[in-house]
């Protein structure tokens, strides 16, 4: 090999090398980072694993709103319009957090099905219903329809 | 009349921008001079009817012209003036119009400002700037027209959305859209390069200080929509990996790998192609950033209202486009001769691994943007990544960043004997290790691994810089030769990288400081309640209602002190805007250069006390001076006097090597 | 041969990103009709808004082509589109029924007085069974419903001009003069 070629090679196993490692180092953690998203009538039929970060979203139950003496840690029930689960928070709840709005929660789901939030959203926009939320009540109310003309 | 004059200009920019798109390049084809010629004044006609359009729309927001659609939804009687102004570009139509106006300005200022070029070459780069001209004002007029009219005409305008009511986000779409915008000199700069088969170093010559001035642009564009999202949203972020701000983001990186690349190029004539990529992928990705954040394919804190049939419009001229282009490349970039011999150390292979990474790091932001609408389009259930993950790139990738932007100035170009290299740099080896080790020693908790990493890289990018700067002025006797310097405002090039490169010191260590240290407490507080908080004491006096222009709001008081001493009061607000009715939080900022002490109003609990948040948030400043930095350095650079000499240069005699002493300090 | 398909990555990368973003736009949530669409309207008996000893039912509504406006006093966007309501009910064309969702009363009622009425009658939904039967997933939704009880449409979030003119306006222009 001339010293030309050799310097050639050298760059590109250097190069490629690096290249492999980061690919690696990223894909691993793009793995552990994603966040699957949950219905409540998929986390009350125990599709959604338990300690796992993931999201849930669905509308909030009017009248669920409980806050706890401290002042600072709620519950409230949020609906796909099937089923409902319980969402428990400890910090200030966003700007245009509302009953009967739809939101989602990032955090996990403990061994009652109670749903620990690290993060409550709701959208910084009034049109906004999050679209995971929308495709979930959509397709628990197709479900719905459907079982409704089957009896 | 006025909205009508105004979509009447629009109508003609459109046909001045077809007249521009199509003859000075058949015209530049079949060696036409006369319509080549039509180039420059088609550009002004261009600037000056988009000029008129866009007065028409500021008229209509300042008069309250609620017949005008676009008005009735953003504007209201009472809105402050500035923000009517900047109204005109807080929602879909009015940005697109803006976003049309900095184009045609950009066209003048090539047009102007470029007037050593050789007059084909500006033809055709006008004309393919022309062509993107066309895209956007037909998708103006035919999807989104600004100046559309409603009937029966409201009595009041819907009123702006109230976080964009605001300073920093009234002047921060212009900024980020001059950026992106920019970018499109040089993508057309590389067409028309492609187009003429022509390939050289002039070409990288001429496109060098506009890409860095669109680069200024966006750094400084991105660093004011970060310091708006830090204290107008309320909640203290200052970046949320949100895919609007991942779509400004991108571009910037590819732009970043192009401003070096470009350097590689000019100087030695390597890297050619992979220039030409790099132009066209930079601005592809602010087309793709314009896509994302106006077909609501992807969902975000600031995506404007979803509408599908907008979506595909852009994704067809995006085809268009970024298609058009790449099959240009295909077909002409492997007759390209490549140049430029360097060995696997030298400086040209240290910017290469520094293209490398920033790539790769786009890469994967996109791929994290995209991931979600991947998973969706696949049916495999919907998802999000989290922002650990576009942390973890970062953790990864930056080191080495910094290890190479360490290097590069020091290295020769060509060839690099290693054992030279590393004489050179063991002073600042040391000196960044000794300072990693005791920053990260008294810290001995959590994190204080990547506070020393911080350190450490920070330390060693400005160590080596003073090297780098030392060896320059000894070469050209001592530190005469700077005052000579800023005398002759020579070396802007030279210096501009070293105050970005700096920049990016500063800016890492603030990001380290404030992601580990920042403080942050969810709190019940009743009045007269106090509170510690790192080191300070917060007194809550209660809340009272006030009335703004267009609004109302609660605001609160709290006395902040310090072993006794007063520091600061804040008065966070729980804004209702009138129209809108939609509450907003104003957080109470008390700003310094080592820390920011910040509070922002919850919601009335019972008895007069309230839930509030307090944050206290060390060196969170130097994110921003570092961006500012940064496009300091940037301005330098891309206003050396040596590129209006060198354009000139080229012109007489072309494409001699550069042999340019300023820039590269190593001797020959 | 291999060198010159070296240049086509670049191209082949962007086709296959412009391939999903298409895909992406077609996933879109808004573009999903609702199943309802083309269906009779679902049945239901409630008591009124402003009378609750009377009831209204959909048997009321049937006959003439209306909207049906699902709107609540704690939604943003509703006070948003309520400009517009009022409008389109000062031009005649249309008959606009409201179904107050999930709401209170005396808030719902304070809110009309305040603000103006543009519905002919409200029916009044507290626990939200009707707006599920709707398929309602976020106020505010609204309806149009041709003279034999068909949902022939229904849009998604608050009513603009722009959508009124471009989408309802028509729809309801062809619904009258139909004969079908």
């Amino acid at each position: 090999m001339t010293p030309k070629r050799r310097n050639r090679v050298i760059l590109i196993v250097l190069v490629l090398a690096g290249v492999g490692v980061a690919v690696g180092f990223a894909l691993k953690a793009f793995n552990e980072n994603l966040m699957f998203f949950y219905q409540p009538s998929q986390v009350i039929a125990g599709e959604a694993p338990a300690g796992r970060l993931i999201r849930v979203g669905g509308l909030v139950t009017n009248g669920s709103v409980e806050r706890q003496p401290d002042g600072l840690t709620v519950q409230f029930a949020i609906t796909d319009n099937v089923d409902t689960i319980t969402v428990q928070y400890t910090g200030i709840l966003p700007d245009l957090f509302r009953e009967g709005q739809g939101i989602i929660a990032r955090g996990r789901l403990g061994d009652d099905r109670l749903f620990i939030a690290e993060e409550v959203l709701a959208k910084h926009d009034e049109n906004y219903m999050p679209p995971e939320v929308a495709d979930a009540l959509k397709a628990s109310q197709e479900a719905g329809a459907g079982t409704g003309n089957a009896q | 009349m006025i909205p009508e004059l105004g979509h009447f200009a629009l109508i003609l920019a459109l046909a001045m921008a077809l007249v521009l798109a199509i003859m000075p390049m058949i015209g530049s084809l079949s060696n036409t001079p006369s319509w080549v010629a039509l180039a420059r004044p088609l550009a002004w006609g261009q600037f000056t009817f988009l000029l008129i359009a866009f007065a028409c729309l500021v008229n209509a927001f300042l008069v309250n012209d609620f017949s005008v659609t676009y008005v009735a939804q953003h504007g209201n009687t009472r809105l402050p003036n500035i923000y009517k102004i900047s109204a005109v570009w807080g929602a879909h139509e009015g940005s697109l119009l803006l976003w049309a106006f900095i184009l045609s300005g950009w066209t003048l200022a090539v047009a102007l400002f470029a007037r050593q070029l050789p007059d084909v070459m500006i033809g055709r780069v006008l004309a393919v700037m022309g062509m993107i001209s066309i895209g956007f004002l037909s998708f103006m007029l035919f999807t989104s027209n600004p100046f559309a009219r409603t009937f029966p005409v409201p009595l009041e305008g819907g009123d702006l959305n109230p976080l964009l009511q605001d300073f920093g986000l009234a002047i921060h779409p212009p900024m980020l859209y001059m950026g992106y915008v920019g970018l499109s000199v040089a993508f057309s700069f590389a067409i028309a390069a492609l187009v003429g088969g022509k390939l050289d170093i002039s070409w990288a010559r001429w496109s060098r200080p506009w890409t860095t001035v669109a680069w200024v642009f966006l750094t400084i564009g991105i660093t004011l929509g970060s310091w708006w999202a830090y204290y107008e949203l309320g909640w203290g972020g200052w970046w949320f990996w949100d895919p609007v701000e991942n779509a400004s983001f991108m571009p910037w990186l590819a732009a970043t790998a192009l401003i070096h690349s470009l350097a590689v190029t000019e100087k030695r004539g390597a890297f050619k192609r992979w220039t030409v990529l790099l132009s066209l992928l930079a601005f592809s990705l602010s087309l793709l950033g314009t896509f994302l954040v106006r077909s609501g394919v992807l969902t975000s804190v600031h995506s404007f209202a979803a509408d599908p049939a907008r979506g595909l419009f852009i994704l067809i001229f995006l085809c268009i486009v970024i298609g058009g282009s790449l099959v240009l490349y295909a077909w002409r970039a492997p007759n390209v001769t490549s140049g430029g011999e360097f060995s696997a150390l030298s400086r040209e292979s240290l910017l290469l691994g520094n293209n490398l990474l920033l790539i790769m790091i786009t890469a994967f932001i996109l791929l994290g943007t995209l991931a979600p609408l991947i998973y969706d389009a696949f049916g495999w259930g919907k998802i999000s990544v989290g922002f650990p993950w576009f942390n973890t790139m970062f953790v990864i990738f930056t080191p080495f960043l910094v290890l190479l932007m360490g290097l590069g100035p020091l290295t020769r170009w060509k060839q690099q004997d290693a054992a030279d290299l590393v004489r050179q740099f063991r002073i600042a080896l040391l000196a960044s290790l000794g300072a990693g080790l005791l920053a990260a020693l008294p810290l001995l908790h959590e994190g204080s691994v990547y506070a020393g990493l911080a350190v450490m890289l920070s330390v060693w990018l400005t160590t080596t810089l003073l090297l780098s700067l030392r060896k320059r002025l000894r070469h050209r006797q001592g530190f005469g030769a700077f005052l000579k310097d800023i005398r002759a405002r020579g070396g802007g090039s030279y210096y501009g990288m070293l105050l970005a490169h700096f920049g990016v010191a500063v800016f890492t260590i603030g990001v380290t400081f404030v992601t580990l240290f920042d403080v942050e407490k969810d709190v019940r507080m009743a009045p007269g309640e106090t509170l510690e908080l790192a080191g300070y004491t917060f007194r809550f006096d209660g809340v009272e209602k006030i009335q703004g222009p267009n609004y109302r709001a609660d605001r609160g008081t709290l006395h902040v002190s310090r072993h006794g001493q007063d520091v600061a009061v804040l008065k966070p607000e729980k804004r209702t805007y009138l129209v809108q009715t939609r509450p907003m939080t104003e957080a109470g900022i008390d700003a310094g250069f080592f820390r920011d002490i910040y509070v922002s109003l919850g919601e009335a609990l019972d008895a007069g006390s309230w839930s509030l948040r307090l944050y206290y948030k060390p060196l969170v400043r130097w994110i921003w001076l570092g961006g500012i930095l940064i496009a300091i350095g940037g301005l330098l650079a891309a206003f050396d006097r040596r590129y209006r000499l060198a354009v000139r240069r080229d012109v007489a005699a072309t494409a001699a090597p550069p042999g340019d002493a300023l820039a590269t300090e190593g001797p020959a | 041969m291999s060198r010159k398909l070296r240049y086509l990555v670049p191209l082949a990368v962007f086709l296959l990103l412009a391939g999903l973003l298409f895909r992406g736009l077609s996933l879109d949530p808004k573009l999903v009709p609702s199943p309802l669409i083309g269906k009779p309207m679902p049945a239901f008996t409630l008591p009124r808004l402003q009378d609750p000893d009377a009831t209204i039912s959909d048997a009321d509504l049937r006959g003439e082509v209306f909207l049906l406006n699902i709107w609540a006093t704690w939604c943003t966007a509703c006070r948003a589109e309520h400009d517009v309501l009022l409008q389109l009910a000062r031009t005649g064309k249309v008959k606009l029924y409201g179904l107050n969702y999930q709401d209170q009363r005396p808030d719902a009622q304070r809110w009309l007085r305040q603000l103006g009425n543009p519905y002919v009658a409200n029916a009044f939904d507290a626990d939200g069974r009707t707006g599920i039967d709707w398929g309602v997933y976020g106020a505010p939704e609204t309806f149009v419903i041709d003279r034999d009880g068909i949902i022939r449409h229904k849009h998604i979030g608050p009513l603009t001009v722009e959508v009124v003119n471009r989408d309802i306006l028509p729809l309801i222009e062809t619904l009258k003069s139909g004969r079908s």
